[in-house]
Order: structure tokens, then C-alpha cells, then sequence
């Protein structure tokens, strides 16, 4: 991977957490300054969507055509993707506490996101639970597309035909076309592109600690 | 072919009888325990408890009946299989057949529930076109991932940790439906569940039917 990409990564997400803690933001009731929150907790579910979906991306590539490479992909696009979902998890029940008043309100979009994560640590707990390490690979890929779809309803469907308390949807104010307003849009999109830049880069870190790891096993092995 | 499996499928269940009358004692016992335990002859429930409870009972012994397609068998029969038909022609039977099973466990819970318990049910041909279309999904999703678990070491856990976070939206999706059945309310307000329930169908079964040759050979 290019070097630009951390670079830019990183340039971004300076001026997101500057710009985010210290540019005007609209005032609106109850949320005041807690919409701050926009820029580091939305991002997270963009980051984590991105990387899940990459994950599945590379399962499909591995089933076509298998290689302990790709099987390498899928795992620690999922793994990164976890710790995405976690901290949106947790920047949303920090945000929770201070809008709703307890962390865990039983909103739509709060069980949808715990769901997800489910999917993702019983794909690890299928990982863990089986020795051979082609057979490993190949029925975790399987799950992984499977419970991928089973996931999309749940997270982009059910929540959009309930009411929820979340801001954006059930007429409250939050990330919509009209209130969003222009000063929160220049600081919100390098937010999103900075978290996903950051996820591949982390990725692509630790894929290339995992290749590094095998080789040193293998030259271990020859001799 | 498709026939021939599913008639073989049959056969097997029919000279097991244990496993069978099994799941059926299971379902009993799982009621009868949500009966006793709510003391429910001398305090009733509300609709929503009801379809909660309901939902609870079907999911679990649908889960463990399933789990038995691809769990239960031995070594050699998958082996044996391969050489008679494709893996195409073996998912498409199991589902099938898994449909009926959950269907007929399903009619079963709702007998033995307005037995026990209550029949709130308003629009009872409503309710029974939900659990066919929930048969037909639960079947669907749980018998490919039957066919993943019994690769595994610990299957049965294996078998409920894949399952229940695949299976959630079909269950959210009939709880909705089954509130609006025992609320009575019209009809063209369920369409839309009903629609995204056969949506949710007719992905989980395609991807179960794309992707199990790739569980298949090992």
C-alpha cells in the first residue's frame, strides 16, 4: 500500500478533531454541544460497513479461488471492522448518556449495531472451533457471506420502518439533507474519508505482520 | 432426483422414531414449562407476551431440530451422497424437507399453545401464511449452517451461536406480523412484513443454494 494513504489519513483526522472540538456547530435543543459526536461516532459505522464489506469481498475472492493469503484478508478485515463497531458502539452509548439519559436506550439502530457485532464474534468463534486450517478458511468464508446477508435487512431495513429516538430518522434532527448544514458537512466528510483511510491502513498493517509471522514459521520449519 | 432425496429423508425420519418423538417431548416440555411458570390458568398474559413466549418455544426447537440434518450423520453418507447427486440437489432437499419439519413443529406449537395457554390469534389465515414463510426461512438458513457446524468440533453450541444472529430478522420480522395478527388489524398493514419476510426468503435460500458446494467438499 501506498504511503499516502496513512499520510492523508492522518492529515485528515488532525484537522477532524480540531475543526470537530473547536468549529461553530449548530445549536439545536437537547443535543447542543453533543452533536460534536457526528464526526467521531457516525464515521465508525462508515469505517466498519467499508471494512465488513471488504471482508466478504475478499471471502468471495477466497472461495473462487483459494489461498492462505486471501484467508488472511478476510480475517483481519473483519478484525479491525470489530474494533470499528465497538467503538461506535461505545462513542454512541457515551452520546446516549448525555442525549436519552441512559446509555442503553433499546433504539432500533443500537440493537441492529449489537447484532452485527454478534454475527462477527460467532465468525470468530466458528474460526476458533475448527483445526484444519483449509477447512478453517474456507467454511468461515462461507459464514461470512451468509450472515453478511442475513445482516444487510437488519441494519439498512428494519431500522428505516421503525420509529427510533436515533437523530436522522422519526423527524429528528440530525445527519438529513436539510440539517445538516454546510459548516458540519466540511468537517464530517474528511471525517468519514480519515476513519476509513486509517481502517485500511491498520489492516494493511497487521496483513502484512500476519505474512512476516508465516514466513519466519516456515524458514523455522526448513531447518 | 430431488424427489428421491426427499423421500429419503422421510424414510429415515419415519424409521427414527426416537428423534422424533424427541423433538416433539422437547416442544412439549419447552410449553409446558412457559405455562407453569407464568401460572397461566389463573392470570393471563397479554398479546405481546404471548407472541414472545410463542416465538421463544418455535425458534428453539426449531434450532435443534434442524441442527440434526447435517449434525447427526455419519462420516461415509456425505461421501456416499457425493457420489450419487450433485450438492445443488442435496441443499435443495434438505431445505425442503427442514420447510415441512418446522412447519409442522410450528402448527404443533400453536396447537398446543391454545391448549394450554390461549388462542389469541384474530386472522388465523394471516398467522398460518406467517409460518409457512418462517418455515421456509428458518429451514433455509439453519440447514446451511447445520452443514457448517457439523464440521466443527462443538457442533450443537457451534449450531446456536451461528444460528440466532442470522435468524434474528426473520423473528423480528414474524413477532411484527404476529402482532399485527392478534391485534386483528387490516390485512394491507401486514403487507409490507410479509413482503420483506419473502424477501429475506429468497436471499438466505439462494445464497444456502450458491454457497453449500463450497461446505461440501471437504
Amino acid at each position: 500500500m501506498k504511503n499516502w494513504v496513512k499520510i492523508l489519513g492522518i492529515c485528515l483526522l488532525l484537522y477532524v478533531h480540531t475543526a470537530g472540538l473547536l468549529a461553530e456547530v449548530p445549536r439545536l435543543n437537547i443535543l447542543n454541544e453533543t452533536i460534536r459526536a457526528l464526526y467521531f461516532h457516525v464515521p465508525m459505522w462508515f469505517g466498519m460497513t467499508f471494512l465488513f464489506t471488504m471482508s466478504v469481498y475478499y471471502a468471495i475472492l477466497y472461495l473462487r479461488n483459494p489461498s492462505p493469503e486471501l484467508d488472511r484478508k478476510v480475517l483481519e478485515y473483519a478484525n479491525v471492522g470489530t474494533v470499528f463497531g465497538v467503538l461506535g458502539i461505545l462513542t454512541g452509548m457515551l452520546w446516549a448518556n448525555y442525549t436519552w439519559g441512559s446509555p442503553w436506550h433499546g433504539d432500533p439502530k443500537q440493537n441492529g449495531a449489537a447484532i452485527a457485532l454478534l454475527v462477527y464474534l460467532a465468525y470468530f468463534v466458528l474460526r476458533g472451533s475448527l483445526d484444519n486450517q483449509e477447512q478453517r478458511a474456507r467454511l468461515s468464508a462461507v459464514y461470512n457471506i451468509f450472515a453478511f446477508a442475513a445482516m444487510v435487512p437488519l441494519i439498512f431495513v428494519i431500522p428505516r420502518m421503525t420509529s427510533s429516538m436515533h437523530p436522522g430518522s422519526g423527524g429528528n434532527p440530525g445527519f438529513n439533507v436539510y440539517e445538516l448544514d454546510y459548516r458540519m458537512r466540511m468537517v464530517f466528510y474528511p471525517a468519514v474519508a480519515g476513519w476509513i483511510l486509517i481502517g485500511l491502513w491498520i489492516t494493511n498493517v497487521r496483513i502484512r505482520l500476519k505474512n512476516v509471522e508465516e514466513a519466519i514459521i516456515e524458514l523455522e520449519d526448513e531447518k | 432426483m430431488l424427489l428421491i432425496l426427499i423421500r429419503k429423508e422421510f424414510m429415515l425420519e419415519l424409521r427414527r422414531k426416537a428423534v422424533i418423538s424427541g423433538i416433539g417431548l422437547y416442544m412439549f416440555s419447552l410449553i409446558f414449562i412457559c405455562y407453569l411458570t407464568f401460572s397461566l390458568r389463573q392470570n393471563s398474559i397479554n398479546e405481546a407476551t404471548w407472541s414472545a413466549l410463542f416465538w421463544l418455544a418455535i425458534l428453539f426447537s426449531v434450532v435443534n431440530s434442524v441442527a440434526k440434518s447435517f449434525i447427526g450423520e455419519k462420516r461415509g453418507i456425505a461421501i456416499y451422497y457425493y457420489t450419487l447427486a450433485s450438492p445443488h440437489v442435496v441443499i435443495l432437499s434438505k431445505i425442503l424437507y427442514n420447510a415441512l419439519l418446522c412447519l409442522v413443529l410450528s402448527l404443533t406449537g400453536y396447537g398446543l399453545f391454545a391448549l394450554f395457554i390461549d388462542n389469541p390469534v384474530q386472522d388465523t389465515l394471516y398467522f398460518l401464511l406467517t409460518l409457512v414463510l418462517t418455515s421456509l426461512g428458518f429451514s433455509s438458513a439453519l440447514t446451511l449452517i447445520s452443514g457448517i457446524a457439523a464440521k466443527a468440533n462443538n457442533s450443537h453450541i457451534l449450531m446456536a451461536v451461528l444460528s440466532f444472529p442470522v435468524v434474528i430478522a426473520i423473528l423480528l420480522m414474524a413477532i411484527r406480523l404476529t402482532k399485527n395478527v392478534l391485534d386483528g388489524i387490516d390485512r394491507g398493514a401486514s403487507l409490507d412484513e410479509l413482503l420483506n419476510l419473502l424477501a429475506i426468503n429468497c436471499i438466505l435460500t439462494a445464497l444456502a443454494y450458491l454457497l453449500f458446494p463450497y461446505i461440501w467438499r471437504s
